[in-house]
């Protein structure tokens, strides 16, 4: 984008300038667009499964419904609990929705349509996941308020939990494609076993698929994880004392980072905007379409646990993390590492 | 131009940080700001051109150690009354640490000047090799050149860890665990009897 800018007479700074300015506005205004209409889509899926209609008043299908709940809560009052730590108390949603954005930077839409190309892309994407835990935490301590207080410890055990079992399972992904860089990842991807785009058929890399899958969930408090606002215990978890467009932010935020979740398990397992098989005729349609049609597939998936498992118990999931995901992960590492070392390198 | 403009930018707030660190009254917006500060750090190393580290202190620091700092903060019940009637009394200690680290940069700083330090000159043998990004120089030196050192400080963490469950794991008795393997093998067949009793009868189980 920036010899387009270029191309226009401008000097080359300035052409950088302006074309990140619009590869940011390009990422996130749809995002923001995709993040209203992906809850309507949850909604109808999940309404679909316990054989209701979901929304279907506002526009036709109710399409428009999303739409109608964000201005309800625009012209609502904030209300900020006079208990509460006022600055924190507003800067946590922020965060949260901040860092939801920011690790979209990183994703490839096409081959070399990507706004940040950077060479530790996948640590960029960890690092700002693990910043994901501020907004919860902040939002508990700052409300001032038992159950918000009790949901912000839980999560951020949960968080922390789970990023380790993710660190080794990226690692392994990592091992194979031979590169921190989404691109690359992807492009490692290409006829992986035969035909097939991506990991997934890989035999040692499908575990790894399944388990990050499930710790995506746990990862973005996604049922049968959510508990941090499992609203049997805890009123509403963390967001108890939010109200209004801060209220939202969080809705929004929560949101963006499934589709996050769903665009990694795109890129890093299914062959990103790579057409599942290797097959010229597959290759005229953009990558972005597939890239969107496999996150479309995830969040799928993801709606479908919601509506079908029961949430988990509090110790059910810090033993799965820590006594299951963990020591498994960790004995992949040491397989992929030992196949490729043995495969590639030689002994 | 803009590299300058960036430093000064991610220097002078990662300096107001941390002074506010030691400043702020509530020692969660202590945290806060140290944060903020590793943050910045974190800007800095990438205009350094070490992305690598960069990524690292915010995965590490920011993403696990901040976040146990603001746990054990959090959960803290602190009298701010009682803590600044113990300023007066710890004043002087306070004043003797300062001085002490005072005196240390000097000397550093002026030995260093004076020539007495012999630092060497590089040699080459640590830069990285053209073309190798960030993360291919660092690995192609931690696993070669550095291994055992390397490896040496993955068994002391190791026993750091090994230690530290020992130290605080206790033994309770009386506390009912699941055995997830033993419920899942549990069978219909040995959990459920079929019985017809006759009316009035009743079950003995």
């Amino acid at each position: 984008m920036t010899a387009f800018f270029q191309s226009l007479g401008m000097t080359y700074e300035w052409a950088w300038f302006i074309a990140t300015i619009a590869g940011i506005l390009l990422i996130a205004l749809p995002l923001m667009l995709a993040v209203a209409m992906i809850i309507y889509v949850d909604r109808k899926v999940w309404a679909a499964m316990a054989l209701r209609r979901g929304p279907n008043v506002v526009g036709p299908w109710g399409l428009l419904q999303s739409f109608a709940d964000g201005l309800k809560v625009f012209l609502q009052e904030t209300i900020v609990p006079s208990a509460a730590n006022k600055g924190l108390f507003l800067i946590a949603p922020i965060i949260t929705f901040t860092v939801a954005l920011l690790a979209w930077a990183v994703i490839p839409f096409n081959s070399g349509a990507v706004l940040a190309d950077l060479n530790v892309g996948l640590l960029y994407v960890l690092a700002i996941s693990s910043l994901g835990v501020y907004g919860v935490v902040i939002a508990g301590w700052a409300s001032n308020s038992k159950y918000p207080f009790f949901s912000a410890m839980r999560a951020s055990a949960q968080m922390i939990s789970y990023e380790v079992s993710i660190g080794f399972i990226l690692i392994c992904v990592v091992l194979w494609a031979g590169s921190f860089n989404l691109g690359a990842i992807v492009e490692a991807q290409k006829s992986h076993v035969g035909i097939i785009n991506g990991f997934v058929a890989n035999p040692l890399l499908f575990p790894m698929w399944v388990m990050f899958l499930i710790s995506g969930m746990a990862e973005t408090a996604r049922a049968p994880f959510d508990l941090t606002e499992a609203e049997s215990e805890l009123v509403a978890g963390y967001q108890t004392e939010y109200s209004s467009m801060s209220f939202a932010l969080y809705w929004l935020g929560e949101y963006a980072n499934v589709l996050l979740m769903c665009a990694l398990n795109a890129v890093l397992f299914f062959g990103g905007y790579l057409p599942p098989l290797d097959i010229p005729v597959l290759y005229l349609v953009p990558g972005w379409i597939w890239l969107f049609a496999k996150i479309l597939f995830f969040f799928f998936i993801f709606s479908w646990v919601k509506a079908t498992v029961p949430r988990y118990r509090y110790d059910q999931l810090m033993r799965l993390g820590w006594k299951v995901f963990l020591p498994v992960s960790l004995g992949f590492v040491v397989l992929v590492s030992g196949y490729l070392m043995l495969t590639r390198y030689g002994v | 131009m803009i590299q300058v403009l960036t430093f000064y930018l991610f220097a002078s707030i990662m300096i107001a940080a941390g002074a506010f660190t030691i400043l702020a009254r509530n020692p969660v917006h202590s945290v806060l700001w140290l944060i903020v500060a590793f943050f910045n750090a974190a800007g800095l190393m990438v205009l350094a051109g070490a992305e690598f580290i960069a990524m690292l202190l915010v995965i590490v620091y920011v993403g696990a150690v901040a976040v146990l700092f603001l746990f054990v903060v959090m959960m803290l019940d602190i009298d701010f009354a009682e803590l600044r009637a113990g300023f007066i009394k710890n004043f002087p200690l306070g004043l003797a640490v300062a001085v002490v680290l005072l005196a240390e940069i000097v000397l550093g700083m002026g030995a260093y000047r004076a020539g007495a330090l012999e630092l060497g000159t590089p040699d080459g043998s640590g830069a990285a090799p053209a073309g190798a990004s960030n993360i291919e120089a660092i690995g192609a030196l931690l696993y070669s050149k550095y291994l055992f050192l390397f490896e040496a400080a993955g068994i002391i963490l190791l026993v750091a860890m090994v230690g530290a469950i020992v130290l605080t794991h206790r033994q309770r008795g009386g506390v009912r665990g699941q055995n997830i393997a033993q419920q899942i093998a549990r069978r219909p067949e040995e959990a459920v009897v079929n019985t017809q009793p006759e009316v009035g009868k009743g079950v003995s189980l």
